[in-house]
């Protein structure tokens, strides 16, 4: 078979890329390409002006064609066909004769007829050397003017602007900019961040002509006004390239396009258009991604099958521009179809708008403006028919703006098409990733994704980290080989059965001889729901290391002891004897992140001696080992504080107390700040509380780390007593139903329904089992112990800390330290 | 394994039972080296290892969780939880990384003895 492909474009590329890649025998391919250059990112253009080369723009290199099997003829354009006999002739009287013809020719720039376009420094937007004489030109040109405020103008401006001409005018016939895709209100909230940018604009004009003598001096209107310019770019509109077309008797358009029917035929059987150039069911879709649907249809239908177009979603995202501009699905459907939910901030230049079902269930479309943050999820949502499960107005607001955006993506069903320029669903994605491409550029390799448009670059990379995150955990949500449960299901299962230890756990629900990812879970469970001493009952080998010789290990194998501070407070007296206490056994000392002091170095031998005397100066165990409660910080507080609303630092101790030793899915830190000025960081902390006029504010949620999150307000205003009780459901709720390893941040992110959910089993307890939350927390307080007294005062356990189990005396040898600032540190290792 | 031959190995005496925690593991120290013994309760099985992590190089096989991989005994280092089967000592967890040595356990009333090859090697 021989195909001949007129048009060497976006799409027309597509097509070459597509079918080589079926690898059909015998197929002969010939491409003519009006332009000097191969296929080239056209959509990208304008980056052309922010440093792009040719080269980087290319969509494959000059050598992939013949290193493919495809003749491409550059420069060279189809002059002629003739459908009868099956030839084309290009203009330097190349004849190919075909099977099968495919016109990509696209469209070019629409320039409206009116006097004056035919002189020097008048411009249209579409291929390289339009922009390469536009560059030219710009080093002398002083005013420049776009004739079109639509997508393709804006981006125009921006360009005149990028080459350095500051007085740029758009001009747009309509009253207001993008007329097409967005609404008043959106284009006047445009319109003004626009003119920040320095931009001038001028709506309700028409233009007549193009003064000039030769050279452009300006744009006439239509009412005798005009503008001074001396470059001026033409962007009202594409017209299809459809003159070989009507010349060769195929049926097109009365605006024109090539007619093609589902299968992107023209009138004759063998001839096929796609891209820019075809007109389908009346229209044309200027736009990258249906333009390679058809492509895709085309070869189906070339190679005998059957797919047929249905049309395509026109939703589009304004590039580079400076001002986000998206519109997606049905911008505007009819007034009383539905329900219409604006937000508008006129300060911030942001507009947004979403067009629901009446019920409130589904998006139809929408339109955003100075914050497209959410334009991918959205534009999801609207083509993948998605429930809407908040409340609707969240979609538009984000019930969670601070939120870790990656957990959005969860909501989308496998099929979802994250990119629609290739075609690549969340699946394949998915499945790139669990194959082994772990970063952004091995996933766009091996799926296509994003090497187009790039729009979607940004879901791409959630769906990565998302799935990354859950790595077996999503495909199975069950521990590991030996439990098939999740965490929550073993949660409750251990609760009912009322077993107490790992080895009853395995034995009863579990099977096999565990390993280093479930013990640690279990453990976890277990102290969470008896607070028995972990070290106890032959639980101490199913701890994590770190807990089983409750202590931290460092390089070399030493261990750090981190004695518990509450709020940070210290006396002298404590200063002093943990200062002695290091001087005594050799450690470095440093003041941690969480406001207390970590002693390094200890050999596991010395830990029981020097928690003795640390237990006998009056501290406890930090748990700094344990996903358990770390540090609750605090500010000073109104005791000091010229500002202090509140005695923060008491408060901060009383939680500290509280808390102390909980275990957790994952560790906890909170904080109290005296005043909203939040020296103590509480908007970074799993709970975090700070001081109002009334009472407190209680913050759920926040995390520092490498995806730091704010914390979200879950209660205002409330008193000390109401607060530890809301603290209480919060801490019991996030301990019953998240998985092992998962701060709260994480596990709010991923919860249905957000904040609004959670604040409605704690703060409404919708679920009635608030008062069991508390109850439960009551039971662990009251058995808190600390271990570390536990294991000083109880030989049994004392015996298990030493390096040797035959030379109890003996320290490790090959322990080594070196001097650093006058303090011993870890000797670096291998 | 199997071209240690009896003859070859000798033991010695590393401790008592008492003295291993169920289903984990003690160092024990062997003339100027160290040996993580560890102790599969469930199984009633015993397996020795090198104590070295071969990782960053550090001595705390010993210290680290033991568990089962579809039945193979394993180990995971507390450093970074790299697993090696205590079977025949490969690093199950990162094909590019060395296989420990392992070594083999008897028991005799309550006395544990471990077989070293009296040629170190
Ligand atoms: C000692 C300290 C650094 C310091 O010298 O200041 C520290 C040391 C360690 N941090 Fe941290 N973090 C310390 C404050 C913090 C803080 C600041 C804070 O708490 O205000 C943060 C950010 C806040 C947060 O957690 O949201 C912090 C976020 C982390 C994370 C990231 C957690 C996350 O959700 O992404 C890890 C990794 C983990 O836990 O998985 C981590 C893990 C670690 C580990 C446990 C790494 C490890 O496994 O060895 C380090 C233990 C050293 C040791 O043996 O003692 N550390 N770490 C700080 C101890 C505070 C304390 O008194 O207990
Ligand atoms: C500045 C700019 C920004 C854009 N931004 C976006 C965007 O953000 N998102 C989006 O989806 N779309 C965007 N587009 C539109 C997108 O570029 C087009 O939809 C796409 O290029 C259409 O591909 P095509 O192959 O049909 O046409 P083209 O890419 O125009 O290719 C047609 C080719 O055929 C050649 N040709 C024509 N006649 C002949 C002949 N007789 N013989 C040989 N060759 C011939 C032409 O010279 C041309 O090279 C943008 C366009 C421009 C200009
Ligand atoms: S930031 Fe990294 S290196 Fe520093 S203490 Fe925390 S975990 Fe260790
Ligand atoms: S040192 Fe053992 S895994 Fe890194």
């Amino acid at each position: 078979m021989k195909i001949v492909v007129i048009g060497n474009g976006m799409v027309g590329f597509k097509f070459c890329r597509k079918i080589t890649e079926r690898q059909i025998p015998g197929l002969q391919l010939v491409v003519f390409g009006e332009e000097r250059h191969p296929a080239y990112d056209r959509v990208h253009l304008s980056s052309y002006f922010e440093g792009k080369s040719t080269a980087d723009l290319l969509l494959a290199p000059k050598n992939w064609y013949a290193d493919n099997g495809i003749r491409l003829l550059l420069g060279d354009p189809v002059h002629h066909i003739s459908p009868g006999v099956q030839t084309v002739t290009s203009k330097s009287g190349i004849t190919e004769s075909y099977d099968v013809l495919v016109f990509a020719t696209g469209s070019s720039a629409f320039v409206p007829p009116m006097p004056g376009t035919d002189q020097k420094g008048v411009f249209v937007y579409r291929t390289l050397d339009d922009l390469d004489l536009m560059k030219s030109a710009a080093r002398k040109a002083r005013r420049a003017a776009v004739i079109g405020g639509g997508l393709l103008g804006l981006e125009a401006a921006k360009s005149c602007m990028d080459l350095g001409i500051a007085d740029t005018t758009i001009v747009e016939y309509a009253p207001r900019l993008m007329p097409r895709q967005i609404d008043q209100n959106g284009s006047e909230i445009l319109q003004r961040q626009l003119l920040a940018l320095g931009l001038k604009i001028r709506t309700n004009a028409y233009t007549t002509s193009i003064r000039g003598d030769g050279q452009a001096t300006g744009i006439g209107f239509e009412d005798g006004t005009s503008i001074p310019a001396d470059m001026i770019v033409i962007s009202a509109g594409i017209r299809p390239r459809d003159e070989l077309a009507a010349a060769a008797g195929l049926e097109t358009g009365s605006r024109g396009g090539i007619v093609v029917n589902n299968k992107m035929q023209a009138s004759h059987a063998n001839i096929y258009a796609i891209g820019e150039c075809a007109l389908y069911d009346h229209t044309i879709y200027g736009l990258v991604a249906p333009g390679y649907e058809m492509a895709d249809i085309a070869i189906d239908n070339i190679l005998g099958g059957d797919r047929s177009f249905g049309g395509f979603d026109m939703s589009t995202k304004l590039k580079l521009v400076g001002v986000d501009v998206a519109s997606f699905g049905d911008p505007f459907p009819p007034p009383d179809t539905c329900r219409v939910i604006v937000f508008e901030d006129q300060v911030a230049g942001v507009y947004k708008r979403i067009n629901m079902t009446d019920d409130g269930q589904y998006i139809l479309g929408g339109i955003l403006i100075g914050d497209a943050s959410s334009y991918n999820m959205l534009l999801q949502k609207v083509k993948n028919k998605i429930k809407v499960t908040g409340k609707p107005e969240d979609e538009l607001l984000g019930s969670r703006s601070s939120g870790d955006s990656a957990a959005g993506v969860l909501g989308l069903p496998p099929d979802a098409m994250i990119c629609s320029c290739e075609s690549v669903s969340k699946a394949a994605i998915c499945k790139a990733v669990e194959d082994g491409h772990e970063t952004f550029n091995s996933v766009k390799k091996c799926t296509g994704a994003s090497t187009s448009c790039g729009g979607c670059a940004p879901m791409v990379k959630d769906l990565i980290t998302y799935t990354l995150k859950s790595q077996g955990k999503y495909v199975r949500n069950v521990l590991c080989e030996h439990f098939g449960y999740s965490r929550q299901e073993l949660f409750d299962l251990i609760r009912l059965r009322n077993l107490r230890t790992y080895d009853d756990v395995l034995d009863h629900i579990g099977q096999g001889d565990g390993c280093e990812v479930c013990k640690p879970a279990v453990s976890s469970i277990l102290a969470s729901l008896w607070n028995d001493m972990i070290l106890a009952k032959g639980n101490d080998t199913a701890q994590d290391s770190n807990d089983r010789y409750l202590a931290n290990i460092q390089k070399g194998g030493t261990y750090s002891v981190v004695p518990r501070i509450p709020g940070g407070e210290i006396t002298p007296q404590k200063l002093m004897a943990i200062g002695r206490i290091a001087e005594k056994y050799n450690l470095y000392t440093k003041i941690t992140g969480g406001q207390r002091i970590d002693m390094f170095g200890a050999h596991v031998g010395d830990l029981p001696l020097i928690w003795e005397e640390l237990i006998a100066e009056g501290f406890e165990s930090g748990h700094a080992y344990g996903k358990a409660l770390r540090t609750v910080k605090s500010c000073v507080g109104s005791t000091w504080c010229r500002f202090g609303l509140h005695d923060s630092v008491s408060y901060a101790i009383r939680v500290e107390e509280r808390y102390r030793g909980l275990r957790a899915p994952h560790k906890l830190k909170s904080a109290v700040s005296g005043c909203i000025r939040e020296c103590a960081e509480a908007q970074s902390k799993d709970f975090g509380i700070i001081a109002t006029e009334k009472g407190w504010n209680l913050y759920v949620c926040g995390n520092g780390g490498s995806k730091p999150q704010h914390a979200h307000l879950l209660a205002a205003d409330i008193d000390s007593e109401t607060c530890i009780r809301y603290i209480d459901r919060f801490l019991m709720f996030y301990i019953k139903t998240a998985d092992p390893l998962t701060r709260t941040a994480t596990w709010l992110n991923k919860m249905d329904g957000g904040i609004d959910y959670l604040r409605n089993v704690v703060v409404k307890d919708s679920l009635g089992i608030a008062e069991e939350l508390e109850r439960e927390m009551q039971l662990l307080v009251d058995n808190y112990k600390c271990e570390w007294r536990e294991v000083v005062e109880t030989p049994a356990l004392r015996k298990r800390f030493s390096h040797f189990v035959n030379a109890p005396e003996d320290k490790d040898p090959n322990v080594r330290f070196e001097t650093l600032r006058g303090q011993k540190k870890a000797l670096e290792w291998k | 394994m199997s071209t240690i031959t009896k003859e070859k190995m000798s033991w010695f005496f590393a401790c008592k039972v008492e003295d291993v925690p169920a289903n984990g593991g003690v160092c024990v120290k062997y003339k100027d080296g160290q040996i993580a013994l560890f102790y599969f309760a469930r199984r009633g099985e015993w397996y020795a290892s090198q104590n070295l992590c071969p990782h960053r190089k550090q001595m705390a096989l010993s210290r680290g969780m033991i568990g089962a991989q579809q039945g193979e005994p394993k180990v995971a280092c507390p450093f970074h939880k790299k697993t090696f089967s205590l079977a025949d000592g490969r690093c199950l967890s990162d094909e590019h990384e060395c296989a420990i040595k392992v070594y083999p356990v008897k028991l005799e009333d309550d006395r544990i003895y471990i077989g070293v090859h009296p040629i170190p090697g």
